[in-house]
């Protein structure tokens, strides 16, 4: 059985951040692999460790600085990436179809058996492409996954979503499928040295939209960001000064009166 | 094209809160639009979910009685009847576990411009959503492309809609394909020695306490209190406290007198579950966090110097 990962080179603001028109200051922004994704890897990678599957493969839309991300996905276990950029990514927002096309794509030459990927990116948190993807390329789905079985023979992966309030559905998903996963599956791992040192080794498939047969048009986005702000605060908090010492014993007034530790 | 349609949402019987408040997302949009609205009751006992449902400015409902629970196919399949039924080239969906299960399907399906997660939108010319980035840090807003499009919206941001309509109520039959995933059952978690949602004063941890070994700092602070301990997600995704701890949209929605939350920067899911809380107290180093916003009392300070003095206060 193949699988394949999808993951995301995520954007992090510093504490103190410019924003510069419709986007953060680049300057002020941290890269890491979406918090996401990363159990996503894992799931794979123990599929792959339990002897279910064959072969791992990473696959990310990003520019050239996302080698670094899923070179990570690599060093955790995955057999080999595929790197899609673009410039027509350049230009705007990716919607989630534009996304959906090109997987499309690297589905087709891939043909897996099961695509994981995070619930959601922490960077623009649309947690939407997995599901649509499940519907462009006809493969059964669930979202928000925080339990995974697969039981290859059957070819039924059984899973638990996390619903709202601390329940959970427990559902039987036919593969092929793409499940998309939440945090707490499992316990991300982290790059062992010999896993980063063979990563360094490992292929990373760089290709573009032509590669795949595909033309700027096709992944054209129907949304524009027309503006990105601080939202105003609404707090009206009383916030206490002072050092620790003093603001402790400030709050712990505050407490007493609440009827706190009495 | 100018009608509107919302997907209601329901659970073991009940329909849920967010149904409500899409209802009056939906009214908006159909106001601008110059629209009507119809809202979708899809399995479960329609019928009543139906007369619930007809709040004041719904036009119609759409009662599609299939299967109990939620179905994606079921819900896919009945959206897609009803766009073919209807007028409405808008579609608004909660932005749920379950919304997230279904609505990108039917944007694909429908070819259908997609935005999740809307906290608030304008309609002028064509529709621009305000949605979060970044971890709440920024809001942006968003222009969508064309008059048709599908938008989720998050739970909390609009009014529920209230009093009682006089929409048509219209039973609809659906052809689905047979499901691919087939729900077995239901799980309670986070049952366990102690509930949280139970306790006046709750010491709750975040992410900033880095390490686990260092959660004995806040337990010294919940027993110098008398307070009970709880958590935000990454603490219990991490395994360093069970799940019966959790406060927040997977976890439990509490009410204490006091909330103390500490190195917790109030993420979206987790102020859901805390919000209520009579008294909101905030430890965190980050002036910008979002927890300040919802907090009544702040420190912007490190938990690690102001905590072991808090407890020197109480000891």
């Amino acid at each position: 059985m193949k699988v394949l990962v999808t993951v995301k080179e995520v954007a992090e603001p510093d504490d103190d951040f410019a924003i510069e028109g419709t986007d953060i200051a680049a300057s002020d922004l941290e890269y890491d692999l979406n918090e996401w994704d990363d159990y996503a890897v894992e799931a794979a990678v123990k599929l792959a460790e339990a002897g279910i599957a064959d072969e791992v493969v990473a696959v990310t839309i990003g520019p050239e600085r996302a080698e670094e991300t899923i070179r990570m996905a690599l060093a955790k276990g995955a057999d080999r990436a595929v790197r899609v950029w673009d410039d027509a990514f350049e230009a705007g927002f990716p919607d989630v179809a534009a996304k959906v096309t090109t997987f499309e794509a690297v589905v087709e030459a891939e043909d897996p058996d099961l695509v994981l990927g995070g619930v959601q990116a922490a960077d623009t948190g649309f947690g939407a492409t997995g599901v649509a993807l499940a519907e462009r390329i006809g493969f059964e789905h669930a979202a928000v996954v925080n339990d995974l079985e697969v039981d290859a023979g059957a070819g039924v992966a059984h899973v638990h979503r996390e619903l709202e309030g601390g329940v959970e559905e427990l559902t039987d998903v036919d593969l092929p499928a793409v499940l998309t996963v939440q945090t707490g599956l499992n316990e991300p791992r982290y790059a062992s040295l010999r896993g980063i040192r063979q990563a360094q080794r490992k292929e990373i498939d760089g290709t573009d939209l032509a590669d795949l047969g595909l033309s700027a048009d096709d992944v054209e986005s129907a949304l524009e960001i027309t503006s990105m702000y601080e939202p105003e605060s609404e707090s009206d908090a009383e916030i206490i000064e002072g050092d620790a010492a003093e603001a402790a014993g400030r709050l712990a007034e505050v407490l007493r009166e609440k009827g706190v530790g009495a | 094209m100018a009608d509107v349609l919302v997907v209601s949402e329901h659970r073991r019987g009940e329909l849920r809160d967010v149904s409500y408040e899409a209802i009056t997302a939906g009214r908006e949009l159909a106001d601008a639009r110059g629209g009507d609205l119809h809202v979708a009751a899809i399995g479960g006992d329609v019928d009543a979910f139906a007369k619930d449902l007809n709040r004041d400015g719904v036009d119609a409902v759409h009662a599609v009685a299939d299967g109990e629970e939620f179905d994606h196919n079921v819900y896919q399949s009945a959206v897609g009847a009803l766009l073919d039924a209807t007028d409405a080239g808008a579609v608004v969906i909660p932005n749920s576990v379950n919304g997230l299960d279904y609505a990108p399907a039917v944007a694909e399906e429908h070819e259908l411009p997609l935005v999740t997660d809307a906290v608030g939108f304008e309609y002028g010319d064509g529709l621009t959503v305000t949605r979060e980035m970044y971890g709440s840090k920024v809001e942006t807003t968003v222009d969508v492309d064309g008059d048709r499009f599908l938008l989720t919206v998050r739970g909390g941001e609009w009014a529920p809609a209230e009093g009682v309509g006089d929409a048509t109520v219209e039973p609809v039959e659906v052809d689905h394909p047979e499901s691919g995933a087939r729900v077995t059952g239901f799980e309670e978690v986070g049952a366990g020695d102690v509930d949280i949602a139970d306790a006046d004063v709750l010491v709750s941890v975040g992410r900033g306490i880095e390490d686990e070994e260092n959660l004995e700092l806040v337990e010294e602070l919940a027993d110098a209190l008398g307070a009970t301990l709880s958590a935000s997600r990454p603490i219990v995704d991490n395994g360093w406290l069970p799940k019966n701890r959790q406060v927040g949209q997977s976890g439990k929605v509490v009410t204490p007198d006091v909330y103390i939350a500490i190195g917790i920067s109030g993420a979206v899911q987790h102020v859901a579950g805390m919000k209520g809380s009579d008294a909101i107290v905030a430890i965190n180093t980050d002036p910008n966090a979002p927890i300040f916003d919802i907090a009544d009392y702040g420190i912007v300070g490190d938990l690690f110097d102001v905590v072991p003095e808090l407890i020197d206060e109480f000891a």
